[in-house]
């Protein structure tokens, strides 16, 4: 990289590809080549930088200048300003909204202060299409050293003091997991990579795929050697065509550099990697199921024992980690397991990628140290809630998870506090909701979404989740007692004490802890058959309200189905038997004369 | 799940046949056979489903069972310009719920279907991981971030004058 004077980086990531990204990066190739800078200034595309609220981002080096929300057309200002001038098009640095001020450079802006990035470290940083770059960024060195310098009881001994935990959702340990399946002896073992991410709302494993496939594939010869095994599988979604076609470049590219094929570096060491790909199921994450699937079957979990290091994918002994987990590996040889173990709480070590979404000013993927609060999480690394919204709860762990409130904001982010708040860790989602959502209905959303994903081999998962979210639904329509609500928890708890997997064993816990922190709007629905936040249909209407209605007409000339009558400069009048409660009028009112009642 | 009756042509049985071929006929690669196939055809129907089994050598009633268990085969045919919402949880606590029944209520079909003329789908998928754009849509590729229940006329006027 050292003969250009500059590097335009441009996320490649799924998220700017969506607003335009692709198109970008090319104008910007353009307007260099244009102005004969071809020498000069490189445009990379690289992955994800993270600060998906206000893509697609620039990032000018050395001088680490982020332009944000940066469309095709501004590519001829930056090349004619920054490159050709080095003057910041100040129109598109990022305006902080708490300080009230621009901040030219990333390292100043409130959402990478706090962060640590070791798993993400070259998201953003590097083209994942260009071996050379992961090289130059210390890439595959780590495999080096583990291959050629240590044996795999030394690199288990390293993986294992380095207290790493499984980033997948569970946090087993993963130095001992790899130690069980090194024990077991068998003519073919396997190591497995899980990218299913099923996680609706959660995209890390996708960002570290789509940023630095490779890192992916040196911790899985890593991985392979430490345990005895030469063939490599890594399942991922077919939903994520973009991860896929660089994951397929990266694989292609370490072959041909002998860094994946038979005698690996002059190790003697043999180690190839293949893809298999999801069809869209969400119970397919859960590792039998996982190993089911790719064997071509229906992904159905089964009893555990046998363990995948006992018996896995074709019988033999496997070994499935999660992207997340992988991506830390290369480091923690580099670095040592006392540099990694020094990082984060007693018995959650290192850092966590957490995907930030939902109703908060900056929207993107973060990696903080573990043992960070909530608090430093949503208000300063994400900024806050948006449109100056009171926060009301934080979503974590997924389906499996459960939502924290204002309680919980101090408490220090491990495995081990999540669990014990009725949450979890879970694969790394954070959905932060403010006062507009309703509990109710979003423990309903969730158990929609298990139903649907039961893969319904056992019945308490089957049966026990859609009765869930019948008692869920009716308690929205206000047609429940408190007698539903008994049921409603003790039905919880028989699901997840009797079902097979860990799917049916952890759906319950969005209306557990819902309930347990959210009790009084349960009650307000079922008592009162009232909806505090406004959202459940059959307990709402829409109203407007007569002192601010000016007779604009907007709400009228907006309503779907023509359901507001009222001529211009009159008062406006919502018939109710109508109104399909779309939310348009109370959209389109400038003068808050609509309201939810 | 209903079907539909497709009469197969011999350049598809041949099709079929060097999929299943590239994967050397083996009952293991189920499931990229049937995603190759639905590249090819866009839907698994019955007729297609039986060609696969066959060259597989594996009973219909397993290629049936795996191709209804992942959402992502489908026996239906999905229109022109498939729809499909993201109802993911950073899209739903921003509202795709009403962007969806939006759409629903426009096009008239109901989430799986197709509208009469074979111009529309709507499906819905969970996170397309650009949460920071939610609630988002696509529209076969191409993807709109920031969708609002106004926002759904303007993206079906776009593909107006389309066939
Ligand atoms: C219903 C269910 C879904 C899961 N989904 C995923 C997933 O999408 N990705 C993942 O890595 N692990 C998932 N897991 C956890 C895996 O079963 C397994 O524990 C993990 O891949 C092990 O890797 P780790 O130790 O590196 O975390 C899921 C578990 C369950 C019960
Ligand atoms: S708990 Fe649910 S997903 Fe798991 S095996 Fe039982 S039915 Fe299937
Ligand atoms: S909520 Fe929708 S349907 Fe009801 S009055 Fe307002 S715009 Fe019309
Ligand atoms: S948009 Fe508001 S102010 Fe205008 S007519 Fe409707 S209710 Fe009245
Ligand atoms: S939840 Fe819709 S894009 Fe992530």
């Amino acid at each position: 990289m050292a003969k250009y004077k500059m590097h335009m980086l441009v996320c490649g990531g799924t998220g700017c590809h969506a607003s335009e990204g692709q198109m970008l990066f090319e104008n910007l190739k353009k307007e260099v080549q244009d102005n004969n800078l071809e020498n000069d200034v490189q445009v990379i595309a690289t992955g994800c930088f993270g600060f998906c609220e206000k893509g697609p981002i620039v990032k000018v080096i050395p001088d680490n200048t982020f332009y944000v929300s940066v469309e095709p057309k501004d590519a001829k200002e930056i090349v004619a300003e920054h490159a050709l001038k080095g003057r910041a098009v100040k129109r598109l640095l990022y305006f902080d909204p708490v300080r009230k001020e621009q901040i030219p450079d990333s390292k100043h802006m409130g959402f990478y202060k706090k962060q640590l990035r070791i798993a993400l470290r070259n998201c953003g940083m590097i083209d994942p299409e260009n071996i050379n770059e992961y090289l130059a960024a210390d890439g595959y060195e780590a495999m080096g050293k583990v291959l050629l310098e240590m044996t795999p009881e030394e690199a288990i001994k390293e993986v294992m003091d380095s207290g790493l935990r499984g980033r997948g959702g569970g946090g087993f340990p993963t130095g001992l997991k790899w130690q069980i399946a090194s024990k077991n002896h068998a003519d073919q073992k396997y190591v497995v990579c899980n990218a299913d991410e099923g996680d609706p709302g959660a995209f890390m494993d996708r960002s570290i795929l789509e940023g630095d496939p490779h890192t992916v594939l040196e911790a899985m010869v890593i991985n392979g050697y430490a345990i005895g095994a030469t063939k490599g599988l890594i399942y991922i979604r077919a939903e994520y065509p973009l991860a896929i076609h660089r994951l397929k470049i990266a694989i292609d590219q370490a072959r041909e550099y002998g860094l994946l094929g038979t005698d690996i570096l002059g190790s003697g060491f043999d180690f190839d990697v293949e893809i298999r790909y999801g069809a869209g199921a969400f119970v397919c994450g859960e590792e039998t199921a996982l190993i089911h699937s790719m064997e071509g079957e229906r992904g159905e979990p089964t009893f555990k024992p046998p363990f995948p290091a006992q018996s896995g994918y074709l019988g033999k002994p496997t070994n499935v980690n999660n992207v997340e987990t992988y991506a830390n590996i290369p480091v923690i040889i580099t670095k040592g397991a006392k540099w990694f173990s020094s990082i984060g709480t007693e018995k959650s070590k290192g850092t966590k990628v957490f995907a930030l979404a939902g109703k908060i000013n900056n929207v993107g993927l973060i990696e903080v140290p573990m043992g960070i609060t909530l608090r430093e999480v949503i208000f300063e690394i994400g900024g806050g809630i948006q449109g100056g919204k009171k926060f009301k709860a934080v979503q974590t762990g997924g389906p499996s998870g459960g939502c924290l409130t204002e309680k919980h904001l101090d408490t220090p982010i491990d495995f081990d506090n999540l669990l014990s708040v009725g949450s979890m860790m879970g694969s790394g989602g954070m959905i932060v909701m403010d006062e507009d959502d309703c509990m109710v209905a979003v423990a309903k959303f969730y158990l929609e979404f298990t139903v649907e994903e039961s893969c319904g081999k056992c019945s308490p998962c089957r049966i026990g989740n859609k009765r869930l979210h019948e008692q869920l639904d009716i308690i929205s329509k206000g047609n429940a007692t408190e007698k539903d609500l008994d049921n409603l928890r003790n039905l919880s708890n028989v699901i997840k004490d009797t079902s097979l997997c860990g799917l049916g064993q952890t759906s319950p816990n969005p209306v557990l802890s819902t309930m347990d922190n959210f009790w009084d709007e349960y009650l307000a629905h079922v008592n009162e058959k009232r909806c505090p936040s406004g959202v459940c249909k059959d307990l709402i209407r829409y109203e407007v309200i007569a002192e601010n209605c000016v007779g604009c007409t907007a709400c009228a000339r907006n309503c779907p189905v023509n359901c507001i009558s009222g001529e211009r400069k009159q008062l406006h009048v919502i018939d109710q038997a109508l109104c399909i409660k779309c939310n348009a009028c109370l959209e389109k009112c400038k003068f808050n004369a609509i309201a939810v009642i | 799940m209903t079907s539909v009756k497709l009469k197969l042509k011999d350049s598809d049985v041949q099709k079929l046949k060097e999929i299943a071929l590239s994967f050397n006929n083996e009952a293991g690669e189920l499931i990229n056979v049937l995603h190759k196939a639905q590249e090819h055809f866009g839907y698994l129907p019955a007729e297609i489903q039986e060609v696969v089994a066959e060259e597989l050598n594996i009973p219909v009633a397993k290629v049936y069972g795996v191709v209804t268990f992942y959402s992502f085969f489908t026996m239906l045919p999905r229109g022109r310009y498939p729809i499909s919402i993201c109802t993911g949880t950073a899209c739903y606590v921003r509202g795709a719920e009403k962007v969806l029944d939006e759409f629903k209520r426009i096009l008239k079909v109901p989430v799986g279907e197709t509208t009469a003329d074979g111009k529309f789908s709507i499906t819905c998928l969970r996170c397309v991981g650009a949460c920071g754009l939610a609630p988002v849509v696509m529209v076969g590729d191409k993807t709109y971030g920031r969708v609002t229940t106004d926002g759904v006329k303007e993206i079906l006027k776009e593909y107006e004058n389309e066939e």
